[in-house]
Protein backbone atom coordinates (compact mmCIF):
# COMPACT_ATOMS: atom_id res chain seq x y z
CA UNK A 1 0.00 0.00 0.00
CA UNK A 2 1.00 3.41 -0.69
CA UNK A 3 2.11 6.11 2.16
CA UNK A 4 -1.53 7.53 3.20
CA UNK A 5 0.37 10.89 3.21
CA UNK A 6 0.54 10.94 -0.42
CA UNK A 7 -2.67 9.11 -1.49
CA UNK A 8 -4.70 11.15 -4.07
CA UNK A 9 -8.34 12.02 -2.90
CA UNK A 10 -11.13 12.25 -5.39
CA UNK A 11 -13.24 15.23 -5.64
CA UNK A 12 -16.22 12.79 -4.62
CA UNK A 13 -14.60 11.60 -1.50
CA UNK A 14 -17.05 13.60 0.96
CA UNK A 15 -19.96 11.54 -1.37
CA UNK A 16 -18.88 8.70 -0.48
CA UNK A 17 -18.48 8.58 3.05
CA UNK A 18 -22.10 9.71 3.55
CA UNK A 19 -22.89 6.78 1.16
CA UNK A 20 -21.06 5.31 3.80
CA UNK A 21 -17.87 3.67 1.67
CA UNK A 22 -15.62 1.20 2.24
CA UNK A 23 -12.19 3.44 0.31
CA UNK A 24 -9.42 1.30 -0.25
CA UNK A 25 -6.25 2.46 -1.89
CA UNK A 26 -6.48 1.47 -5.76
CA UNK A 27 -3.56 3.04 -7.87
CA UNK A 28 -2.14 5.35 -5.68
CA UNK A 29 -5.91 7.04 -4.96
CA UNK A 30 -8.20 6.25 -2.36
CA UNK A 31 -11.25 4.79 -3.54
CA UNK A 32 -14.79 3.43 -2.44
CA UNK A 33 -14.54 -0.66 -3.04
CA UNK A 34 -17.85 -1.15 -2.00
CA UNK A 35 -20.73 0.98 -0.31
CA UNK A 36 -23.05 -1.96 0.81
CA UNK A 37 -22.19 -4.96 -0.95
CA UNK A 38 -20.41 -5.99 -3.91
CA UNK A 39 -22.78 -8.77 -5.02
CA UNK A 40 -25.68 -6.47 -4.13
CA UNK A 41 -24.21 -4.01 -5.95
CA UNK A 42 -23.25 -5.74 -9.41
CA UNK A 43 -27.12 -6.76 -9.41
CA UNK A 44 -27.77 -3.69 -9.19
CA UNK A 45 -26.06 -2.62 -13.01
CA UNK A 46 -27.03 -5.76 -14.54
CA UNK A 47 -30.86 -5.14 -13.64
CA UNK A 48 -31.00 -1.11 -12.98
CA UNK A 49 -28.61 1.08 -12.72
CA UNK A 50 -25.26 2.17 -10.34
CA UNK A 51 -22.56 5.03 -10.50
CA UNK A 52 -18.98 4.79 -10.18
CA UNK A 53 -16.68 7.06 -9.16
CA UNK A 54 -14.51 6.96 -12.13
CA UNK A 55 -12.19 10.62 -11.13
CA UNK A 56 -9.21 8.66 -10.41
CA UNK A 57 -8.84 8.49 -14.97
CA UNK A 58 -7.09 11.38 -16.38
CA UNK A 59 -8.20 13.06 -19.12
CA UNK A 60 -5.97 14.29 -21.71
CA UNK A 61 -6.97 17.22 -24.71
CA UNK A 62 -4.61 16.96 -27.44
CA UNK A 63 -5.41 19.70 -30.24
CA UNK A 64 -3.66 21.04 -33.20
CA UNK A 65 -3.18 20.56 -36.88
CA UNK A 66 -0.76 18.18 -36.05
CA UNK A 67 -2.89 16.12 -33.62
CA UNK A 68 -4.14 13.45 -35.77
CA UNK A 69 -0.92 12.37 -37.44
CA UNK A 70 0.65 12.24 -33.97
CA UNK A 71 -2.18 9.97 -32.02
CA UNK A 72 -1.80 7.69 -35.34
CA UNK A 73 2.16 6.87 -34.35
CA UNK A 74 0.94 7.20 -30.40
CA UNK A 75 -2.04 4.25 -30.66
CA UNK A 76 -2.66 1.38 -31.81
CA UNK A 77 -6.20 1.63 -33.42
CA UNK A 78 -6.73 3.92 -36.45
CA UNK A 79 -7.64 7.27 -35.11
CA UNK A 80 -8.48 8.51 -38.66
CA UNK A 81 -11.84 6.63 -38.72
CA UNK A 82 -13.10 8.60 -36.01
CA UNK A 83 -15.81 10.77 -36.92
CA UNK A 84 -16.38 14.01 -34.99
CA UNK A 85 -18.44 13.09 -31.43
CA UNK A 86 -16.97 9.23 -32.27
CA UNK A 87 -14.73 7.61 -29.80
CA UNK A 88 -12.91 4.05 -29.91
CA UNK A 89 -11.09 1.86 -27.55
CA UNK A 90 -7.58 1.83 -28.61
CA UNK A 91 -3.83 0.91 -26.44
CA UNK A 92 -0.41 3.07 -25.85
CA UNK A 93 2.42 0.82 -26.63
CA UNK A 94 5.96 1.01 -25.88
CA UNK A 95 8.68 0.12 -28.76
CA UNK A 96 8.86 -3.45 -27.62
CA UNK A 97 5.04 -3.60 -28.14
CA UNK A 98 4.67 -3.82 -24.35
CA UNK A 99 1.17 -2.43 -23.33
CA UNK A 100 1.59 1.32 -21.51
CA UNK A 101 -1.68 1.77 -21.11
CA UNK A 102 -5.37 1.23 -22.77
CA UNK A 103 -7.68 3.65 -23.28
CA UNK A 104 -10.74 5.44 -25.04
CA UNK A 105 -9.96 8.48 -27.45
CA UNK A 106 -12.86 10.62 -28.50
CA UNK A 107 -12.61 13.24 -31.59
CA UNK A 108 -14.31 16.21 -30.06
CA UNK A 109 -13.70 18.67 -32.59
CA UNK A 110 -12.06 18.70 -36.50
CA UNK A 111 -8.59 18.57 -34.87
CA UNK A 112 -9.83 18.13 -31.30
CA UNK A 113 -9.27 14.73 -29.57
CA UNK A 114 -10.38 13.62 -25.52
CA UNK A 115 -8.10 10.83 -24.07
CA UNK A 116 -9.68 8.65 -21.44
CA UNK A 117 -6.62 7.61 -19.53
CA UNK A 118 -5.99 4.63 -16.26
CA UNK A 119 -5.91 6.39 -12.77
CA UNK A 120 -2.97 4.51 -12.05
CA UNK A 121 -0.49 5.58 -15.04
CA UNK A 122 -1.78 8.67 -15.65
CA UNK A 123 1.74 10.31 -14.87
CA UNK A 124 3.40 7.21 -16.66
CA UNK A 125 1.73 8.28 -19.64
CA UNK A 126 1.35 12.22 -19.15
CA UNK A 127 5.38 11.42 -19.45
CA UNK A 128 5.25 9.46 -22.41
CA UNK A 129 3.02 11.96 -24.48
CA UNK A 130 4.88 14.93 -23.70
CA UNK A 131 7.90 13.68 -24.69
CA UNK A 132 6.88 12.93 -27.85
CA UNK A 133 5.33 15.95 -28.47
CA UNK A 134 6.57 17.99 -31.60
CA UNK A 135 8.41 20.80 -31.11
CA UNK A 136 6.84 22.94 -33.52
CA UNK A 137 3.74 23.21 -31.38
CA UNK A 138 1.46 21.71 -34.22
CA UNK A 139 0.20 19.42 -31.45
CA UNK A 140 -0.80 20.54 -27.69
CA UNK A 141 -1.29 18.80 -24.79
CA UNK A 142 -3.66 19.47 -21.85
CA UNK A 143 -3.83 17.73 -18.88
CA UNK A 144 -7.60 18.06 -17.27
CA UNK A 145 -7.29 15.43 -15.29
CA UNK A 146 -7.73 17.13 -12.08
CA UNK A 147 -10.06 19.73 -13.70
CA UNK A 148 -12.88 17.12 -14.08
CA UNK A 149 -14.56 14.95 -11.73
CA UNK A 150 -16.04 11.66 -13.25
CA UNK A 151 -18.92 9.44 -12.95
CA UNK A 152 -19.70 6.23 -14.77
CA UNK A 153 -24.11 5.68 -14.92
CA UNK A 154 -24.51 1.98 -16.32
CA UNK A 155 -26.96 -0.27 -16.13
CA UNK A 156 -29.88 -0.79 -18.84
CA UNK A 157 -31.54 1.91 -16.90
CA UNK A 158 -29.10 4.60 -17.42
CA UNK A 159 -30.65 6.35 -20.65
CA UNK A 160 -33.73 6.86 -18.50
CA UNK A 161 -32.26 8.43 -15.29
CA UNK A 162 -29.84 10.55 -17.83
CA UNK A 163 -32.97 12.13 -19.97
CA UNK A 164 -35.03 12.73 -16.60
CA UNK A 165 -31.79 14.70 -15.48
CA UNK A 166 -31.03 16.64 -18.80
CA UNK A 167 -34.33 16.74 -20.93
CA UNK A 168 -32.22 19.22 -23.29
CA UNK A 169 -29.25 17.43 -23.56
CA UNK A 170 -27.89 15.13 -26.29
CA UNK A 171 -28.12 11.64 -25.92
CA UNK A 172 -25.00 10.18 -27.70
CA UNK A 173 -24.97 6.67 -29.31
CA UNK A 174 -23.25 3.57 -28.53
CA UNK A 175 -19.11 5.02 -28.13
CA UNK A 176 -20.09 8.04 -28.89
CA UNK A 177 -19.64 11.56 -26.82
CA UNK A 178 -21.43 14.87 -26.79
CA UNK A 179 -21.38 18.35 -24.63
CA UNK A 180 -23.78 17.41 -21.70
CA UNK A 181 -26.32 19.99 -21.21
CA UNK A 182 -25.68 23.60 -22.70
CA UNK A 183 -22.21 23.26 -21.25
CA UNK A 184 -19.62 25.26 -23.09
CA UNK A 185 -16.29 26.88 -21.77
CA UNK A 186 -12.72 25.73 -20.73
CA UNK A 187 -13.77 22.81 -19.43
CA UNK A 188 -16.98 21.78 -20.92
CA UNK A 189 -18.98 18.99 -19.55
CA UNK A 190 -19.22 15.96 -21.56
CA UNK A 191 -21.24 12.40 -21.74
CA UNK A 192 -19.43 9.74 -23.43
CA UNK A 193 -21.99 6.21 -24.03
CA UNK A 194 -19.60 4.14 -22.80
CA UNK A 195 -18.59 1.69 -19.80
CA UNK A 196 -16.43 -0.97 -18.67
CA UNK A 197 -19.91 -3.38 -17.40
CA UNK A 198 -21.02 -4.62 -20.28
CA UNK A 199 -24.39 -2.86 -19.64
CA UNK A 200 -25.76 0.09 -21.74
CA UNK A 201 -24.47 3.65 -19.85
CA UNK A 202 -22.26 6.57 -19.88
CA UNK A 203 -19.53 7.71 -18.66
CA UNK A 204 -20.01 11.79 -17.52
CA UNK A 205 -16.93 14.15 -17.10
CA UNK A 206 -18.10 17.51 -15.19
CA UNK A 207 -15.91 20.26 -13.52
CA UNK A 208 -14.51 19.76 -10.13
CA UNK A 209 -15.51 23.26 -9.20
CA UNK A 210 -18.68 25.18 -9.82
CA UNK A 211 -18.84 27.64 -12.62
CA UNK A 212 -21.18 25.65 -14.85
CA UNK A 213 -25.03 25.23 -14.75
CA UNK A 214 -24.71 21.54 -15.50
CA UNK A 215 -22.91 21.68 -11.59
CA UNK A 216 -20.10 19.88 -10.08
CA UNK A 217 -19.18 16.41 -9.58
CA UNK A 218 -20.46 16.58 -6.14
CA UNK A 219 -24.27 17.64 -7.48
CA UNK A 220 -24.04 15.45 -10.60
CA UNK A 221 -23.51 12.74 -7.52
CA UNK A 222 -26.33 14.02 -5.40
CA UNK A 223 -28.64 14.30 -8.62
CA UNK A 224 -27.94 10.71 -9.29
CA UNK A 225 -28.79 9.66 -5.96
CA UNK A 226 -31.87 11.38 -5.65
CA UNK A 227 -32.64 9.64 -9.22
CA UNK A 228 -32.54 6.34 -7.20
CA UNK A 229 -28.90 4.99 -9.14
CA UNK A 230 -27.07 2.71 -6.74
CA UNK A 231 -23.16 3.79 -5.76
CA UNK A 232 -20.95 0.91 -6.38
CA UNK A 233 -17.30 0.54 -5.53
CA UNK A 234 -14.39 -0.75 -7.48
CA UNK A 235 -15.06 -4.26 -6.40
CA UNK A 236 -18.40 -4.52 -8.49
CA UNK A 237 -16.74 -2.79 -11.35
CA UNK A 238 -14.06 -5.16 -11.27
CA UNK A 239 -16.27 -8.32 -11.23
CA UNK A 240 -18.69 -6.37 -13.80
CA UNK A 241 -15.99 -6.01 -16.02
CA UNK A 242 -14.63 -9.43 -15.63
CA UNK A 243 -17.30 -11.23 -16.63
CA UNK A 244 -17.75 -9.07 -20.09
CA UNK A 245 -13.83 -10.45 -20.15
CA UNK A 246 -12.65 -6.65 -20.42
CA UNK A 247 -8.91 -6.49 -19.65
CA UNK A 248 -7.55 -4.94 -16.19
CA UNK A 249 -4.06 -2.49 -16.57
CA UNK A 250 -2.06 -3.02 -14.59
CA UNK A 251 -3.21 -7.29 -13.82
CA UNK A 252 -4.17 -8.63 -17.11
CA UNK A 253 -1.72 -6.05 -19.37
CA UNK A 254 1.34 -5.07 -18.74
CA UNK A 255 4.64 -3.65 -20.10
CA UNK A 256 5.48 -7.33 -20.99
CA UNK A 257 2.60 -8.78 -22.82
CA UNK A 258 1.45 -7.42 -26.63
CA UNK A 259 -1.91 -6.65 -27.62
CA UNK A 260 -1.74 -10.06 -29.34
CA UNK A 261 -1.17 -12.20 -26.56
CA UNK A 262 -4.29 -10.34 -24.98
CA UNK A 263 -6.38 -10.84 -27.24
CA UNK A 264 -7.24 -7.14 -28.39
CA UNK A 265 -5.82 -7.31 -31.62
CA UNK A 266 -8.84 -5.65 -33.53
CA UNK A 267 -7.88 -2.59 -31.56
CA UNK A 268 -4.35 -2.41 -33.98
CA UNK A 269 -4.81 -1.38 -37.04
CA UNK A 270 -1.97 -3.40 -38.46
CA UNK A 271 -3.62 -4.47 -41.50
CA UNK A 272 -5.12 -1.28 -42.34
CA UNK A 273 -2.77 0.29 -45.39
CA UNK A 274 -4.07 3.99 -44.26
CA UNK A 275 -2.65 3.35 -40.62
CA UNK A 276 1.09 5.14 -40.72
CA UNK A 277 3.68 3.99 -38.28
CA UNK A 278 2.80 3.79 -34.35
CA UNK A 279 5.14 3.08 -31.70
CA UNK A 280 5.44 -0.52 -31.05
CA UNK A 281 3.94 -2.04 -34.43
CA UNK A 282 7.78 -3.57 -35.44
CA UNK A 283 7.27 -5.76 -32.55
CA UNK A 284 4.00 -6.48 -32.67
CA UNK A 285 4.71 -7.56 -36.88
CA UNK A 286 7.66 -9.63 -35.07
CA UNK A 287 5.61 -11.49 -33.07
CA UNK A 288 2.83 -12.21 -34.97
CA UNK A 289 5.58 -13.53 -37.91
CA UNK A 290 7.52 -16.15 -35.19
CA UNK A 291 4.24 -16.38 -33.20
CA UNK A 292 2.29 -15.88 -30.01
CA UNK A 293 4.55 -16.82 -26.94
CA UNK A 294 1.19 -17.17 -25.09
CA UNK A 295 -2.43 -15.87 -24.74
CA UNK A 296 -4.80 -14.17 -22.51
CA UNK A 297 -7.26 -17.28 -21.86
CA UNK A 298 -10.63 -17.14 -20.01
CA UNK A 299 -11.34 -20.49 -17.69
CA UNK A 300 -13.41 -21.02 -15.50
CA UNK A 301 -14.08 -24.00 -12.74
CA UNK A 302 -16.40 -27.02 -13.87
CA UNK A 303 -16.16 -27.62 -9.86
CA UNK A 304 -17.75 -25.96 -6.55
CA UNK A 305 -14.39 -24.05 -5.28
CA UNK A 306 -13.27 -21.26 -3.82
CA UNK A 307 -13.45 -17.82 -5.80
CA UNK A 308 -10.79 -17.34 -8.35
CA UNK A 309 -8.31 -14.83 -7.44
CA UNK A 310 -5.05 -13.11 -9.23
CA UNK A 311 -1.56 -15.30 -9.57
CA UNK A 312 -3.02 -18.86 -9.00
CA UNK A 313 -0.81 -21.55 -10.50
CA UNK A 314 -2.90 -22.46 -13.94
CA UNK A 315 -1.59 -26.38 -13.77
CA UNK A 316 -2.36 -29.17 -17.27
CA UNK A 317 -1.74 -32.08 -16.57
CA UNK A 318 -0.42 -31.53 -13.33
CA UNK A 319 2.46 -29.35 -14.49
CA UNK A 320 2.39 -25.06 -13.74
CA UNK A 321 1.51 -23.70 -17.37
CA UNK A 322 0.81 -19.87 -16.49
CA UNK A 323 -1.43 -18.15 -13.50
CA UNK A 324 -4.29 -16.31 -13.25
CA UNK A 325 -4.10 -12.02 -13.79
CA UNK A 326 -7.66 -11.56 -13.00
CA UNK A 327 -10.55 -13.85 -11.43
CA UNK A 328 -13.25 -13.61 -9.54
CA UNK A 329 -16.55 -15.72 -8.47
CA UNK A 330 -18.56 -14.16 -11.05
CA UNK A 331 -22.42 -13.24 -9.13
CA UNK A 332 -24.54 -13.09 -12.29
CA UNK A 333 -23.09 -16.37 -12.71
CA UNK A 334 -22.20 -18.12 -9.52
CA UNK A 335 -19.09 -19.88 -10.90
CA UNK A 336 -15.24 -19.38 -10.66
CA UNK A 337 -13.99 -17.17 -13.51
CA UNK A 338 -10.07 -15.96 -14.56
CA UNK A 339 -8.11 -14.84 -17.19
CA UNK A 340 -4.77 -16.27 -17.52
CA UNK A 341 -1.82 -16.41 -20.40
CA UNK A 342 -1.17 -19.49 -21.43
CA UNK A 343 0.58 -21.38 -24.02
CA UNK A 344 -1.13 -21.10 -27.18
CA UNK A 345 -1.65 -24.83 -27.77
CA UNK A 346 -3.83 -24.61 -24.37
CA UNK A 347 -5.87 -22.09 -24.64
CA UNK A 348 -8.32 -23.65 -27.44
CA UNK A 349 -12.51 -23.55 -25.39
CA UNK A 350 -12.80 -26.88 -24.15
CA UNK A 351 -9.01 -27.40 -22.95
CA UNK A 352 -9.20 -29.11 -19.93
CA UNK A 353 -6.76 -27.46 -16.51
CA UNK A 354 -6.75 -26.88 -13.01
CA UNK A 355 -6.56 -24.13 -11.25
CA UNK A 356 -4.58 -24.22 -7.64
CA UNK A 357 -5.98 -22.83 -4.84
CA UNK A 358 -3.85 -23.31 -0.92
CA UNK A 359 -2.04 -26.30 -2.68
CA UNK A 360 -5.09 -27.86 -4.21
CA UNK A 361 -6.39 -28.56 -7.68
CA UNK A 362 -9.43 -27.52 -8.78
CA UNK A 363 -11.02 -28.40 -11.97
CA UNK A 364 -11.59 -26.24 -14.46
CA UNK A 365 -11.88 -25.66 -18.40
CA UNK A 366 -10.94 -22.66 -21.67
CA UNK A 367 -14.03 -21.04 -22.23
CA UNK A 368 -15.39 -17.86 -24.60
CA UNK A 369 -15.86 -14.46 -23.77
CA UNK A 370 -17.69 -13.26 -22.91
CA UNK A 371 -18.49 -15.24 -19.56
CA UNK A 372 -21.57 -13.73 -19.00
CA UNK A 373 -24.37 -12.27 -21.70
CA UNK A 374 -27.96 -12.22 -21.43
CA UNK B 1 -22.37 -5.10 16.84
CA UNK B 2 -23.28 -7.96 18.42
CA UNK B 3 -21.21 -9.56 21.31
CA UNK B 4 -22.19 -12.26 23.51
CA UNK B 5 -21.50 -12.34 27.13
CA UNK B 6 -20.74 -16.14 27.21
CA UNK B 7 -18.13 -16.24 24.86
CA UNK B 8 -14.27 -15.61 24.47
CA UNK B 9 -12.59 -13.60 22.37
CA UNK B 10 -8.78 -13.25 20.35
CA UNK B 11 -8.33 -10.08 18.97
CA UNK B 12 -7.79 -11.55 15.50
CA UNK B 13 -11.76 -11.50 15.67
CA UNK B 14 -13.10 -15.26 16.12
CA UNK B 15 -14.85 -16.61 18.93
CA UNK B 16 -14.96 -19.66 21.16
CA UNK B 17 -18.17 -21.06 23.09
CA UNK B 18 -16.93 -23.48 25.91
CA UNK B 19 -19.32 -26.31 26.66
CA UNK B 20 -17.90 -29.46 28.56
CA UNK B 21 -15.53 -30.72 26.61
CA UNK B 22 -15.32 -29.47 23.85
CA UNK B 23 -15.13 -25.72 22.45
CA UNK B 24 -16.92 -24.04 19.33
CA UNK B 25 -15.14 -22.24 17.09
CA UNK B 26 -16.64 -19.17 14.22
CA UNK B 27 -15.57 -15.73 13.61
CA UNK B 28 -17.76 -12.26 15.19
CA UNK B 29 -20.11 -10.17 14.62
CA UNK B 30 -17.54 -7.63 13.66
CA UNK B 31 -15.52 -9.42 11.77
CA UNK B 32 -18.29 -10.50 9.18
CA UNK B 33 -19.29 -7.63 8.56
CA UNK B 34 -15.57 -6.33 7.71
CA UNK B 35 -15.46 -8.75 5.77
CA UNK B 36 -19.20 -8.55 3.81
CA UNK B 37 -20.41 -11.36 1.26
CA UNK B 38 -18.98 -14.15 2.36
CA UNK B 39 -19.14 -17.12 -0.55
CA UNK B 40 -16.89 -19.67 0.04
CA UNK B 41 -15.33 -21.06 3.51
CA UNK B 42 -12.79 -23.92 3.85
CA UNK B 43 -13.03 -25.22 7.39
CA UNK B 44 -10.13 -27.51 8.64
CA UNK B 45 -10.39 -31.36 8.49
CA UNK B 46 -11.84 -33.52 11.13
CA UNK B 47 -8.86 -34.58 12.73
CA UNK B 48 -6.51 -31.57 12.26
CA UNK B 49 -4.18 -30.70 14.90
CA UNK B 50 -4.15 -26.59 14.96
CA UNK B 51 -2.04 -24.17 17.47
CA UNK B 52 -3.23 -21.39 19.07
CA UNK B 53 -3.03 -18.49 16.66
CA UNK B 54 -2.17 -20.89 13.65
CA UNK B 55 -4.37 -20.78 10.30
CA UNK B 56 -7.34 -23.32 10.64
CA UNK B 57 -9.70 -21.89 7.88
CA UNK B 58 -9.84 -19.35 5.35
CA UNK B 59 -13.21 -17.83 4.95
CA UNK B 60 -13.51 -15.71 1.39
CA UNK B 61 -15.83 -12.78 0.51
CA UNK B 62 -16.28 -11.40 -3.42
CA UNK B 63 -12.95 -9.30 -2.33
CA UNK B 64 -10.87 -10.85 -0.46
CA UNK B 65 -9.80 -14.64 0.89
CA UNK B 66 -9.01 -14.19 4.92
CA UNK B 67 -7.39 -16.51 7.63
CA UNK B 68 -9.18 -18.00 10.34
CA UNK B 69 -6.79 -18.16 13.10
CA UNK B 70 -7.62 -21.02 16.15
CA UNK B 71 -7.82 -19.34 19.44
CA UNK B 72 -6.84 -22.45 21.18
CA UNK B 73 -4.48 -25.36 21.06
CA UNK B 74 -6.09 -28.87 20.20
CA UNK B 75 -7.99 -31.19 17.53
CA UNK B 76 -10.65 -30.91 15.15
CA UNK B 77 -13.65 -33.23 16.56
CA UNK B 78 -16.60 -31.58 13.66
CA UNK B 79 -16.70 -29.43 10.88
CA UNK B 80 -19.69 -27.22 10.30
CA UNK B 81 -20.86 -28.73 6.85
CA UNK B 82 -23.96 -26.58 5.99
CA UNK B 83 -21.29 -23.60 5.67
CA UNK B 84 -20.02 -25.90 2.19
CA UNK B 85 -23.80 -24.94 0.50
CA UNK B 86 -24.45 -21.94 2.33
CA UNK B 87 -21.30 -20.01 3.31
CA UNK B 88 -23.84 -16.34 4.14
CA UNK B 89 -24.29 -18.12 7.55
CA UNK B 90 -21.44 -16.58 8.53
CA UNK B 91 -22.60 -13.57 7.58
CA UNK B 92 -26.22 -13.99 8.86
CA UNK B 93 -25.80 -15.97 11.95
CA UNK B 94 -21.88 -15.58 12.83
CA UNK B 95 -22.85 -16.35 16.77
CA UNK B 96 -25.13 -19.88 15.88
CA UNK B 97 -25.27 -21.91 12.46
CA UNK B 98 -22.19 -19.55 11.78
CA UNK B 99 -19.67 -21.28 13.75
CA UNK B 100 -16.72 -23.41 11.44
CA UNK B 101 -15.23 -26.09 13.72
CA UNK B 102 -15.94 -27.65 17.60
CA UNK B 103 -12.31 -29.28 18.58
CA UNK B 104 -10.97 -30.41 22.01
CA UNK B 105 -8.82 -28.40 23.65
CA UNK B 106 -5.05 -29.65 24.51
CA UNK B 107 -4.01 -26.74 26.87
CA UNK B 108 -7.59 -25.18 28.30
CA UNK B 109 -5.64 -22.68 30.31
CA UNK B 110 -5.27 -20.89 27.10
CA UNK B 111 -8.32 -19.21 27.05
CA UNK B 112 -7.54 -17.31 29.93
CA UNK B 113 -5.17 -15.43 27.27
CA UNK B 114 -8.48 -14.79 24.77
CA UNK B 115 -10.31 -11.25 25.50
CA UNK B 116 -13.45 -11.22 27.73
CA UNK B 117 -16.65 -9.86 26.25
CA UNK B 118 -16.08 -6.43 27.33
CA UNK B 119 -12.06 -6.54 26.54
CA UNK B 120 -12.68 -7.29 23.05
CA UNK B 121 -15.89 -4.19 22.78
CA UNK B 122 -13.02 -1.75 23.17
CA UNK B 123 -10.92 -3.73 20.87
CA UNK B 124 -13.90 -3.23 18.08
CA UNK B 125 -14.15 0.58 19.28
CA UNK B 126 -17.79 0.00 21.60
Amino acid sequence: MSDPMTLKHSPLESCHLACGARMVEFGGWLMPVQYTGIMDEHRAVRSGSGMFDISHMGEVLIEGSGALEWLERLLTNRVGKLAIGRGQYTMMLNERGGVIDDLIIYRTGETAYFLVINGACRDMDLAWMRSRLPADGTVLLRDLGNDYAAIALQGPDSEKVLRTLYPQSEIPKRNGIATLGESEGFVPSLVARTGYTGEDGFELFVPVKDGSKEGNGESLWKSLLAAGVKPCGLGARDTLRLEMGYPLNGSDLSLDRTPLEAGLGKFVALDDPAKIEFTGRHALESQRSKGLPSLLTPLKLTVTGPPLRSHYPVLSEGLAVGETCSGALSPSLGEGIAMAYLPPSLSTPGTALEVEVRGRGYAAVVTTLPFYSK
Amino acid sequence: MNVPSDLRYAKTHEWIRHEDDSITVGITDHAQAELTDIVYAEPPKVGAELKAGATAAVVESVKAASDIYSPLSGVVTEVNEALTANPALLNTDPFGQGWIYRMKASNIAEIEALLTPDAYSAQIGQ
